[in-house]
């Protein structure tokens, strides 16, 4: 049963509406939901109507996570708590740029909640600028190639690392491609006690440039090119990874999105590739990935 | 009726005040000079003397205010305590909370804003906040404040207000000045605030959703609704001072609390501590036979516009003190608020005001006095400057 009920207004392909769905599915109905201000709150709540079949919360866009340890103080404190899960769902705007300082007060204290990052990799709701987390290279509204850029300076922030330098008992990363991994791995997060944290990759349709058929595929070449690995991390050591027997060269990732089309036509957009491939190779090596 | 005087520091009565309104959720960050009220609090938890409360110890006041709705959307008493900068910080939490309708609590340290950086008295903090749908609340004295403290739980709850509320204090003229006291008592509290009992909360046997977003065919009517929040609030507060009263024995007026007003002509008006040191002033130019009169201001949001018509119909002037400005406009908000709820009405009495006691100056009664002579010129032959600092060091300019 869906807890998110259909008639929202999430774009064709919408990769919010996918994840949240995984989400639900993994913690059933006993969840109350935190969102920060983007994508998904606006596009399951515009006023009288909401998509939510959970207890659903939206104050701002930087405090998801307090808002969340709030929720969860006020259950212990009444008496409610009983099983019930709290979980924080945010973009990465909202999660590795505005909102890391509440995440980090929440993960030192080490309150009873998930925090749930569904990663699309810029600033979709405000029409595509980028954020700490859009890959090197990639062309945004704010980080468009020129003469002068091939697109974000920088690579991603390592969130998930962050996150298990606070010492919480449970990070993993997922993909919206792997909707059993990523059931597994919040059903997982949820169950543990104290924070723990989800990041996930969420492929954007919009943003990226890709046909609106393909979310699922391009998330796919992402873990198959190593350049999103997928693992978890239990008391900030490393316990499992999922295998990538054979990666494929970056390029494939690349030329499916819009975003990374530059890199195909500019003079020197080969050397910048062999930058991203480097990126995926460290990945490989880093994470254990072969 | 409640008894036994002690002598404490505000901070601790404010601080005890909390813990018989029996909060669920408290929530704060250091800030001075706020700092002592949520250092007894984290004490009296540390004792477990506040049932089913959980205290959260943030890493910002944006946070702090941030916990406390959700905590109050799920149901929960909650209550913070910040000053100055730490309450410029929460500035998009103020809003978020009182368009939510979630009656937190919290106690405002009064204090001047950065920069120049000063932790030294004013009411800039809070007049700055004013328009962020809280209700505000200012207090004379720690036993009005102590007391002011659950009043205004009582107040935010109401089922027809629904609103936060800020209970304003002096910082270190009150926060941090021993005076006798009388304690809240826990049986007498428990007799005057009801048990918060909110209709709409996070609930998975019974999901809502909260904050959803509003477009242009909604948006007015939810501010139009806050408006009227404050509206009723404004008999709310009358109501709870005099529910105060019966139970506790103490009354310090409702919306404002006039002293000497009655046959003033000169009729001053001012909020917080300042209030204390200008009763002394009347109490001497009254031996003198000069009519001079006070209005204190206690319920800055909602303003009590009516009440306050009312009050200064009869002067030849008013004179406001106020311990703020609006930079470009160069006048207080009390001033700017009180000529505001004149114009239009079918009173005609001339409002001149005075601005005072910035960054921490000190108000002696030599001030006060200097202002009633002024005012009293004024009757006489006119308001030459409207608006002015009263204690303006022309040496350093």
């Amino acid at each position: 049963m869906s807890r998110l009920a259909p008639g929202h207004r999430g774009c064709a392909g919408c990769c919010d509406a996918i994840a949240a769905n995984f989400v639900l599915e993994a913690v059933g109905d006993d969840a109350i939901i935190v969102n920060p201000t983007g994508c998904l709150e606006v596009m399951t709540t515009p006023y009288p109507e909401s998509a939510w079949e959970v207890p659903w919360i939206h104050s701002l866009f930087e405090n998801t996570a307090p808002v969340a340890s709030g929720i969860e103080a006020a259950l212990r404190a009444l008496g409610r708590k009983g099983d019930t899960k709290v979980i924080a769902m945010g973009g990465d705007g909202a999660t590795v740029d505005i909102g890391i300082l509440g995440i980090s007060g929440t993960f030192e204290r080490g309150d009873d909640i998930t925090y749930v990052c569904i990663d699309n990799e810029a600033y979709m709701n405000t029409g595509v600028q980028r954020s700490g987390a859009t890959p090197f290279n990639a062309s945004t509204s704010t980080s468009p190639p020129g003469s002068q850029s091939f697109g974000n300076s920088r690579p991603k922030k390592n969130m998930p690392a962050i996150i298990a330098a606070h010492g919480s008992p449970y990070v993993a990363t997922t993909s919206i491609s792997y909707p059993k991994d990523m059931m597994r791995k919040v059903k997982k997060a949820v169950d543990i006690e104290g924070a723990t944290y989800i990041h996930t990759h969420a492929p954007c349709a919009t943003g990226w440039r890709f046909d609106t058929s393909k979310t699922i595929e391009i998330g796919k070449l992402a873990v198959e090119t190593a350049l999103w690995p997928l693992y978890e991390m239990e008391d900030g050591e490393i316990t499992s990874v999922r295998k990538v027997k054979k990666p494929k060269p970056v390029e494939e990732y690349l030329k499916a999105q819009g975003r990374f089309k530059h890199l195909f036509t500019m003079e020197g957009g080969k050397e910048e590739i062999s930058k991203i491939q480097d990126i995926a190779n460290w990945n490989i090596e880093h994470y254990g990935l072969l | 009726m409640s008894g036994k005087m002690t002598v404490v520091e505000g901070s601790y009565a404010v601080a005890h005040s909390v813990k018989v309104c029996r909060p669920n959720v408290i929530s704060a960050y250091p800030i001075t000079p706020q700092t002592h009220i949520v250092e007894d609090l984290s004490q009296f938890m540390a004792d477990g003397k506040i049932p089913n409360c959980e205290y959260i110890n943030v890493e910002s006041e944006f946070s702090a205010l941030s916990t406390l709705v959700g905590a109050s959307a799920t149901g929960a008493r909650t209550y913070s305590s910040t000053s100055s900068q730490g309450l410029e910080l929460m500035h998009e939490v103020l809003f978020n909370a009182s368009g939510m309708r979630l009656p937190i609590v919290m106690t405002v340290v009064n204090r001047a804003v950065s920069a120049p950086i000063s932790i030294w008295n004013d009411h800039q903090d809070s007049i700055s906040q004013r328009d962020t749908g809280w209700i505000q609340l200012y207090a004379e004295n720690i036993q009005e404040m102590s007391d002011m403290t659950a009043q205004s739980f009582k107040i935010a709850e109401d089922k027809d207000v629904m609103l936060p509320a800020m209970v304003c204090m002096d910082g270190f003229i009150l926060s941090h000045v021993f005076e006798p006291v009388i304690l809240l008592e826990q049986e007498l509290t428990d007799e005057f605030l009801p048990t918060y009992d909110p209709e709409h909360v996070l609930d998975t046997r019974n999901p809502l959703s909260f904050g959803t977003f509003a477009d242009p065919s909604t948006y007015t009517e939810f501010r139009y609704l806050q408006q009227k929040g404050m509206d009723v609030a404004l008999g709310k507060i009358e109501k709870a001072a005099e529910d105060f009263k019966t139970i506790f024995g103490r009354y310090y007026g409702g919306l404002i609390e006039p002293y000497m007003a009655e046959d003033a002509e000169i009729l001053l008006m001012a909020m917080g501590s300042v209030v204390g040191t200008i009763k002394d002033v009347i109490d001497k130019a009254r031996s003198q036979g000069i009519k001079v009169g006070l209005i204190k201001v206690r319920t800055f949001r909602p303003f009590p516009v009516e009440v306050i018509r009312s009050a200064v119909s009869n002067a030849a002037i008013v004179v406001t003190l106020d311990k703020n400005i609006s930079i470009g406009l160069n006048e207080g908000a009390l001033f700017t608020e009180v000529k505001s709820c004149l114009y239009n009405s079918d009173i005609n009495v001339p409002v001149m005001g005075f601005m005072l006691g910035h960054g921490g100056r000190d108000i002696p009664m030599s001030t006060i006095q200097m202002i009633i002579d002024k005012a009293a010129q004024a009757i006489k032959s006119g308001i030459k400057v409207e608006s002015e600092y009263a204690d303006l060091r022309g040496e350093l300019l």
